[in-house]
């Protein structure tokens, strides 16, 4: 009876604001695409300015729209302009990110998924400390390893170089990846692990035929992350690579920046666009798996 | 001898991870820190020369005011990110049509690397062609917007920029959150006559303590090792107006020879990260023992 008092109450309270409500539900809208529109905006701007002549965007204004699809300023950011020296375009930088990523992504997340997998199912005297130990290498800030990183690089023989770059980042991705399969690991039960065992199966073979199989979550997070770091990278590829082996972020920068000719807005939108389409892809292709590492990921680091 | 690597394996496979970790950030670390208690100029030096690289490092006007511009920047950032964030959550958390959509908006900046970000907020900004421009098209003949290009505005720039790219990550932060708070709190809430504003002013937000936390941590992580947006956007200029710290240590490192006055800088950092990090790990683990 109380109960029933109580929710006729709640009711009209319900009714009384329905006016209130309205009005709330347009003031919610309205701030929520204000801020959608702060947003898009540079996405837009960049868009139509890549599809404008200088002439157009010397009239125009940054909203305006371009007079037709023009995607020469496309043509100029990613193969040049074909008249030899001096002339930079994005292709054979691209190459070279995709030559630094691929490997990079495979090798880390690989050691990433083994320390991941030891530290959760053969736990030993003191692994929680060993994982400490890694974890802390998610926080410190690169700029405590450039110099010794420049040095060792030379020593090696592989500085300026692709090859080098591979190092850099499969290193300083371990603590992360780690971190990925090692949270991921502790929730699958150790009983799994432990009837194999009695069953004769060993190390490398309970991994591949128990764990791998129900990995494919954790090795889509982990291989996003790393994909979106290492593609994303400036401060290692500005201060180990120069010339020939950079990356394409290190090119976009050369390119925006130098100041040989004439500004061509049209062709540094470009550019942009062309150096950020990758990991926009994978967003908007995997956002889920993407903000779940994000928010794993960056949680700690 | 077989008998023991198989017991061993374990450790074995663990080894590689562990090596590198150990020399390639604790040995780098500290070797770091060793240079900087040299007088090493383009090459290091291993005689000690105590902290008179990091005597001189403070009497220097450009790292003052690297300092200066990393504490306006990290305030600045801080707050519009988490009050954007805080807003953006707690409004797609009202059974929005669209939320879909709408996050992915806030987020997808997260996807773009810094240098993209910058070269297209420089864009936007320049005088000449850029939002100035636009406004004085529009009629509003007196318009002027020369932040880019202005010793003292400059700095804001940075963080238009910086929030435009991080704020959808705190709105994802603060909706699962929300979103991980039990229906029924909120439901005998409102039933006890609390309107909407009270449940999430004296109930929800209170309950947020371990989100903002972690915003802070990460938010200031972010800003301390600030360069890729920096060096896209301003250069550290006009003159050297917008240089920060990460700025300060390479160009110290890689252009002007000072190895002992850079290793001294990124020590500063490296204890400035660690002053943020070290009590949120701690905090963490106890959480993480107490379950």
């Amino acid at each position: 009876m109380q109960d029933n008092l109580k929710s006729s109450s709640y009711q009209q309270l319900e009714q009384k604001s329905k006016y209130t409500n309205m009005f709330l539900r347009w003031f919610l809208y309205f701030v929520l695409i204000l801020f959608a529109s702060y947003f898009i905006f540079p996405l837009y701007v960049m868009v139509v300015t890549s599809l404008k002549t200088m002439e157009e965007i010397r009239q125009g204004t940054l909203l305006s729209w371009p007079s037709g699809l023009n995607f020469e300023s496309w043509a100029v950011a990613w193969g040049g302009r074909g008249y030899g020296a001096g002339d930079t375009f994005l292709k054979p930088y691209f190459w070279n990110s995709i030559k630094m990523v691929v490997p990079a992504v495979f090798f880390s997340t690989f050691i990433g998924a083994m320390t991941g997998y030891v530290l959760t199912k053969w736990r030993f005297k003191g692994d929680s400390w060993v994982f400490l130990f890694l974890l802390f290498g998610c926080f410190i800030p690169f700029q405590a390893i450039l110099l010794p990183m420049a040095r060792t690089l030379g020593a090696l023989g592989i500085s300026n170089s692709i090859v080098g770059l591979v190092l850099v980042h499969t290193v300083y991705g371990i603590p992360f990846t780690t971190l990925f399969f090692r949270n991921y690991y502790v929730s699958v039960p150790t009983e799994l692990v432990k009837a194999a065992r009695i069953d004769g199966a060993g190390f490398f073979k309970i991994f591949f035929k128990i764990l791998l199989p129900i990995s494919s979550p954790i090795i889509v997070v982990t291989v996003i992350w790393q994909f979106t770091q290492i593609w994303n990278d400036f401060l290692f590829g500005s201060t180990f690579s120069f010339g020939e082996a950079a990356p394409i972020q290190v090119a976009l920068n050369n390119m925006v920046l130098s100041s040989t000719s004439v500004k061509e807005y049209n062709v540094d939108m470009a550019s942009a666009i062309i150096a950020g389409v990758p990991t926009l892809i994978v967003y908007v292709l995997a956002g889920k798996y993407f903000i779940r590492g994000l928010t794993s990921g960056a949680v700690k680091g | 001898m077989f008998k023991w690597l198989e017991k061993n394996l374990p450790k074995i496979v663990m080894a590689p991870a562990v090596g590198l970790i150990g020399w390639f950030v604790y040995g780098f670390v500290l070797w770091t820190l060793y240079i900087s208690f040299t007088n090493s100029k383009i090459l290091p030096k291993y005689e000690l020369w105590g902290f008179g690289q990091y005597e001189k490092l403070w009497a220097s006007r450009k790292w003052l005011i690297s300092v200066d511009n990393l504490l306006v920047f990290t305030a600045l950032f801080l707050i519009f990110c988490i009050v954007i964030g805080i807003i953006l959550a707690i409004f797609l958390d009202q059974k929005i049509r669209a939320e879909g959509v709408l996050r992915t908006i806030y987020l997808y900046p997260m996807a773009l690397s810094f240098i993209v970000t910058g070269t297209a907020w420089k864009w936007i900004l320049n005088p000449t062609l850029g939002i100035q421009k636009m406004f004085i098209d529009w009629g509003f003949e007196n318009f002027t917007f020369d932040w880019l290009v202005n010793r003292e505005m400059a700095i804001y720039t940075i963080v238009i920029a910086g929030v435009w790219q991080s704020a959808g990550f705190v709105m994802a932060l603060f909706l699962a959150g929300l979103r991980s708070v039990e229906d029924e709190i909120i439901k005998a809430a409102k039933i006890d006559g609390a309107g909407l504003f009270t449940v999430y002013w004296r109930i929800l937000l209170p309950m947020m303590r371990p989100v903002f936390f972690t915003s802070f941590v990460i938010l200031v992580h972010i800003s301390i090792k600030s360069y890729d947006l920096i060096v896209a956007l301003t250069q550290g200029g006009p003159g050297i107006s917008t240089t920060m710290p990460a700025l300060f240590m390479t160009q110290a490192a890689f252009h002007k020879s000072q190895v002992g006055l850079s290793a001294a800088s990124a020590m500063m950092m490296f204890m400035a990260v660690a002053a943020v990090i070290i009590p949120y790990l701690y905090s963490e683990l106890r959480r993480e023992n107490a379950r």
